[in-house]
């Protein structure tokens, strides 16, 4: 892969020991849309600020939160494209898994290749880390729900709670407060649109945000008319 | 004279009510001269999956090293057992990926799901799988297994009658066939364990 001229790896160790291009792949994360997911005992909810550049564009085209595997699903913040790419090889791995087990591959599994994916561009010649962290929602091979964070670096975190992007400070301190060990996936589904609507800049509607959901093993999106629904009750 | 019945087999997987049993013979033979009578077909993959490999003898030691392989890297990176639906769908991979230079052994698959229900499947060399809820067989006597299990069989068994019927099923199907006998070994596998009896038959 790569022009002969491009055949170190871009991604080198600084004297300090850091490497710089995750650390800029971090900023252009932090600069991205908020995002946030938590996760309780019977279910995961990730949500995600779609706000738009324009009133024309056409918002039922745009897709940030994304079905995986039946009982998983990704939403970013960072950089879109990034985002599609990661999605696609995501989803083609999880197939060649049901394809040898004839079974529906669990989070962790998703996860450990998704993150391995991430690695991979940072050791790799000719190529530049992916500029966006995923938060993965999903059900475990024995039916757990869980919530991951994919970092550019290729490190992943397990998490009760947590937000990425534009204002991700505020919302994790927001998260904290209000998280509980016996939440239940309702409940977090409204502190979810809650925390979300604290960093937002302007009115929060249903069409301008994205939430999905695990539940009983399964992942889905919310339509519109579903986080409406919501909305109408957190008023 | 085909290659799959260059070594002798013979082996019989049976579901009871909340155990499975899994027996087979233990000759190896080289065409007509017989090398060992106590040479292993059937394999524990785990507490409650068993395999039995049937055919070239080289092929079931290799098979079962490469299906160890799989079944414990799973184990390590997945934290959980295998199940023995998800064992048979690899193992059908496994055979069908060398679908132009196959693995000449015909398994079978006996093991309990989480629940401790009985699970039985058998396949051809090259992946072809089927599930059974009654028995499945392999080996160089598929046709006297096949008659001694129809005739032999019942359903809901208890442990102890499931292994009279395995043994009983087993010695005469292969008292017919010059290429298996020599012994045999009944491995039946409910929730508290496995308990694993050796058969004393003809050794002829």
């Amino acid at each position: 892969m790569g022009d002969s001229a491009y055949s170190f790896s871009l991604t080198t160790f600084s004297r300090t020991g850091k490497l710089l291009q995750i650390e800029y792949a971090l900023n252009a994360v932090a600069n991205g849309r908020t995002s946030l997911g938590i996760c309780t005992k019977d279910g995961v909810v990730i949500a995600t600020d779609k706000k738009l550049s324009s009133p024309l564009v056409d918002v039922n085209h745009v897709h940030k939160v994304e079905l995986v595997t039946p009982s998983c699903g990704f939403v970013y913040s960072g950089v879109g494209p990034d985002y599609r790419v990661l999605v696609r090889k995501a989803r083609k791995s999880s197939q060649s898994y049901s394809l040898q087990y004839g079974e529906v591959q669990p989070v962790s599994q998703l996860v450990k290749e998704t993150a391995s994916v991430m690695q991979e561009y940072t050791q790799s010649g000719g190529v530049r880390p992916f500029g966006i962290s995923l938060l993965v929602a999903g059900a475990d091979g024995d039916g757990t729900p869980r919530l991951y964070q994919v970092d550019p670096s290729g490190a992943y975190f397990g998490w009760k709670a947590t937000a990425i992007g534009k204002n991700y400070v505020n919302a994790k301190s927001f998260l904290e407060k209000r998280y509980q060990e016996d939440m239940e996936l309702e409940d977090a589904i409204h502190t979810a649109l809650l925390t979300l609507r604290e960093g937002f800049e302007g009115e929060m509607n249903c069409d301008n945000i994205e939430v999905g959901v695990v539940r009983g093993g399964k992942f889905s999106v919310l339509t519109p008319a579903q986080i409406q629904d919501y909305l109408d009750e957190a008023n | 004279m085909s290659i799959l019945e260059y070594n002798g087999a013979a082996m019989i997987a049976m579901a009871g009510k909340n155990c499975v049993g899994i027996a087979s013979d233990r000759r190896l033979g080289m065409q007509a001269q017989t090398v060992s009578c106590n040479f292993q077909k059937v394999f524990p993959m785990g507490d409650k999956l068993h395999v039995g490999l049937a055919g070239l003898a080289s092929d079931v030691q290799t098979v079962h090293q490469l299906l160890e392989y799989r079944l414990n890297l799973y184990e390590l990176n997945e934290e959980r057992e295998m199940s023995p639906q998800v064992f048979s769908t690899l193992l059908s991979n496994v055979l069908y990926s060398k679908r132009f230079s196959p693995y000449f052994i015909e398994p079978i698959v006996a093991g309990l799901d989480k629940d401790n229900k009985p699970f039985l499947s058998g396949s051809d060399l090259i992946g072809a799988t089927v599930i059974a809820d009654d028995f499945v067989v392999a080996g160089t006597c598929t046709g006297n297994l096949h008659g001694m299990c129809e005739t032999l069989y019942k359903p809901d068994m208890g442990p102890d009658q499931l292994f009279e019927t395995l043994a009983q099923s087993l010695l005469a199907a292969t008292d017919r066939d010059a290429l298996s006998g020599w012994g045999g070994i009944v491995h039946i596998i409910t929730a508290e364990g496995i308990v694993t009896r050796e058969l004393k038959g003809r050794m002829d």
